[in-house]
């Protein structure tokens, strides 16, 4: 590994550092299969949620509860998110580390702004309108697959936190890079399954 | 501590199988309790609660704690070196899929002793599993410890396909990879695709039980057969992550004992594939008698009877390869040779109960029963006993003794057939499974006699198998390079045991069956793909450990979150999840420490391997 400081210093660093080693490149194919298996389980929260979501239990319905304009503040959130850690990767590949870290910081910030208001927006639900995990099965399929979607943004937003600080530590080595690149897979794996949410949770909910 | 901390393969595998073989030991004794209380009408050596909890904990413990790590210790023995690679593509995620599956296992079956085993039955169909009929925390038990358990499965399925898809030799395609490595290459994307699906089932129970959620709480609009959908549709993938690596296993065994290639070897991919596949497809066949309708039980009929057809393709090309070859009947060939016959009748039933209409007939009887443990034990065990036979000399560097092994193989056999054949006539004459006890007057009584010795018999056999381990185990580790002498593949092209870096120099695969291929062109040993350099190996590390020690702390803290407790402390520390925090807190700080510290490994140079 210490190579590849000395190649990063004389300014050869390579284009792809994240496919530079057998390792990084074992990263990011297991990567890739680990998002095929966190596809099956979305996709079984999501079946769960469909077979349940009529089953309002004499609690407050879909159509009742969602507030539209929220949700689409939080979905420009999370989709620019996505947009700027492709930003982040952009920089990494010019080898720009400054850049990379800024938009590493700004993907974290949209991050934490989305989770703020979903968890706002949870809290207004069991405030306000009695909508818990007991009132129906509705309401535990939707606390279940939005909830679990909300803890990959949290685990998201720590684990890329914590690569900011290596990168602030390391440097970008061909060590860091795959992370950095299989983290970036990942937040872009849960803005998809977001754009599932808003449809097939909220839009389907407020209209279907 | 050195067993604590290693990221080795192949010490990873015999940790592996010494779990597995505990577990497996505890549901043998399980299964051995349920017989003795059925050996004869209205026996009352058990309760029916206790039967209950036998019945739950024997297939949850022989499935996902027995049978499952021995297959995983084969695998890991075996697949790098059947692929010349020097290790897998993780050690560490290698390490920390065992620790999960084994501090997922202790935590299930802590139960025994913490105020009552599951008893729901193995696949825990709701409301049966509900707090309504399951009050204790048994299920609790259930649906954690497989949580935890079925994290090192799907770690160690990752691992596989990564280090199969990268990390083969040069030369070695995949038209070129030994069909034990297709087997597991195939398990590990079912593993991938289906486990998530109980992840979510568990996740779903979990929070109906301990969250007072509503997904299968038909009161608070929940709906119970959700849960079959969710259970099946991993759980008939299952069923196949478990058999194909026993049918990799006897592709192995029956060519080195033939003298001959594997007859068919690229239809034997296709239907592995094709088994792959449609095992994904046909899992509301055990969901016939739920109501579905008459057109999904008609479509899960047909395509569950499609699986014979690849399935049926394997047992010719075993009996072609057979045909004409030089067999030798060592105790792994006798193994693979039994498991032929045994695994036909197992599917033979199979067909039966996919006809829907049959199927109603057959529904919760002992012919179900009977058709399971066929295929599970007669074909999978049989399995594994030719391959941990085949393999032994490899990772022990000693071989079994052949006398005590065909002991172990005809006890066994004849027990297992002594024990379940009759039950497809229990089955037929109407004994319903999952009873505690029947009346007497039947016709039941003698069938379940007979039944219970054959159990015996099974029990003598596997105990013959202990001992020949045991005297093994005494011997001088002398085992020959290729101590079969008709080894094909790259596995006997390296002493045994293997020395950590596994092969010296990349081995240059030149065609399928690699070694074999050399020695017909008059070769002692492969053509090397590289010089003699410095060899990277991977650091020993406790993290997993600690990671795994951390996940076990945190599902009992949550598992006990809104218990009372008589003292005061003890209620302070687990109902404001402070328990459950702290175990959390020890694996995302091992996350961390793995995170910030960089594992560089260290290296063997040439001159340590030339001195050796």
């Amino acid at each position: 590994m210490t190579t590849a400081h000395a190649e990063a210093a004389d300014g050869t660093f390579p284009h792809e550092p994240e496919k530079a080693t057998l390792e990084g490149r074992n990263k990011v194919l297991a990567f890739w299969l680990f998002l095929g298996g966190e596809a099956v389980l979305f996709g079984t929260l999501f079946a769960t949620f469909l077979a349940l979501r009529n089953q309002t239990n004499e609690g407050p319905s879909a159509a009742e509860l969602f507030h539209l304009p929220l949700v689409a503040a939080a979905t420009l959130l999370l989709l620019v998110s996505s947009l700027t850690s492709v930003f982040a990767i952009q920089a990494m590949h010019r080898g720009n580390v400054a850049q990379l870290r800024n938009w590493l910081l700004v993907t974290v910030l949209l991050g934490l702004a989305f989770l703020i208001l979903e968890i706002y927006e949870f809290s207004v639900y069991v405030r306000h309108e009695e909508f818990g995990m007991t009132t129906s099965a509705f309401s535990s399929a939707f606390y279940t697959l939005v909830g679990f979607h909300g803890a990959h943004v949290a685990f998201g937003i720590l684990w890329i936190a914590v690569l900011i600080g290596q990168l602030l530590h390391k440097g970008l080595t061909v060590v860091t890079a795959p992370k950095i690149y299989v983290s970036a897979m990942y937040w872009h794996f849960i803005d998809v399954v977001w754009v599932f949410i808003f449809t097939v949770v909220y839009l389907l909910g407020k209209v279907g | 501590m050195d067993w604590i901390t290693t990221v080795d393969h192949k010490k990873i595998a015999i940790l592996y199988l010494w779990a597995g073989g505990l577990f497996f030991g505890i549901g043998g004794l399980e299964a051995i309790l349920i017989r003795i209380q059925l050996i004869k009408p209205m026996n009352t050596f058990l309760d029916a609660q206790t039967f209950n909890e036998l019945i739950t904990m024997h297939g949850t413990t022989m499935i996902f704690l027995g049978v499952m790590p021995v297959i995983f210790a084969l695998m890991n023995a075996v697949i790098p070196l059947q692929i010349g690679a020097r290790d897998v593509a993780f050690p560490f995620l290698n390490s920390l899929g065992f620790w999960t599956f084994l501090f997922g296992g202790l935590l299930l079956n802590l139960s025994w002793v913490m105020g009552g085993a599951p008893d729901a039955g193995w696949t825990a169909y709701t409301p049966l599993s509900g707090k309504g009929y399951s009050a204790t925390h048994g299920v609790d038990f259930y649906t954690i410890g497989l949580q935890i358990a079925g994290l090192g499965t799907l770690i160690g399925g990752i691992n596989f396909l990564a280090t199969i898809i990268t990390m083969r030799a040069p030369g070695m395609s995949f038209m070129r990879m030994p069909m034990f490595a297709w087997a597991t290459f195939i398990t590990s994307a079912i593993i991938l695709f289906a486990f998530p699906a109980v992840t979510v089932g568990l996740v779903l129970l979990t929070f109906d039980r301990i969250l007072d959620a509503n997904f299968f709480n038909v009161a608070g609009g929940g709906n119970p057969v959700l849960w079959q959908h969710i259970f099946w549709i991993f759980g008939h993938p299952e069923v196949y992550i478990l058999i194909l690596p026993a049918f990799g296993i006897i592709s192995e065994v029956i060519p080195t004992f033939s003298r001959k290639r594997l007859f068919g070897y690229s239809s034997m991919v296709f239907a592995t594939i094709l088994i792959a596949f449609l095992g994904f497809m046909v899992w509301a066949h055990h969901m016939f008698t739920t109501g579905l309708g008459p057109v999904a039980n008609a479509l899960f009929s047909v395509s569950t009877m499609l699986i014979a057809v690849p399935t049926g393709i394997k047992i010719f090309n075993w009996l072609f390869t057979m045909w004409g070859g030089q067999v030798r009947f060592t105790t792994p060939n006798l193994f693979a040779a039994g498991f032929i016959p045994t695994f036909t009748m197992g599917g033979v039933t199979g067909v039966m109960l996919a006809s829907a209409p049959a199927d109603f007939q057959f529904h919760d009887t002992y012919f179900v029963v009977a058709h399971f443990h066929y295929v599970i034990v007669g074909g999978l065990v049989l399995g594994l006993f030719a391959g941990l036979h085949y393999w032994w000399p490899k990772m022990f560097g000693r071989m079994l003794s052949e006398t005590l092994g065909k002991w172990t193989f005809w006890t066994f056999i004849i027990g297992f057939h002594l024990t379940f054949f009759v039950q497809h006539f229990l089955g037929l004459m109407g004994m319903q499974r999952r009873v505690f006890t029947y009346l007497p007057n039947q016709q039941f009584d003698t069938l379940n006699l007979v039944s219970t010795v054959g159990a015996f018999l099974m029990g003598v056999g596997m105990i013959i198998f202990l001992v020949n381990v045991f005297l093994t185990s005494r011997r001088p580790a002398d085992a020959p390079e290729d101590p079969w002498e008709d080894g094909r593949t790259l596995e006997w092209t390296i002493p045994s045991p293997p020395p950590e870096y596994n092969f010296k120099q990349t081995p240059l695969v030149r065609g399928l069956d690699a070694f074999w291929k050399e020695k017909m062109a008059g070769h002692k040993g492969m053509t090397p793909a590289e010089p003699v350099g410095p060899i990277h190996m991977p650091s020993a590390t406790i993290l997993p450990f600690l990671m795994s020690v951390g996940i076990f702390i945190a599902g009992l803290g949550f598992m006990f979150s809104r218990d009372e407790f008589s003292s005061s402390i003890m209620s302070f520390l687990f109902n404001n999840y402070i328990v459950t925090a702290l175990g959390l807190l020890i694996t995302f700080g091992s996350m961390l420490m793995r995170s910030l510290f960089d594992d560089h490994g260290w290296h063997i140079e040439p001159e340590e391997l030339e001195g050796r």
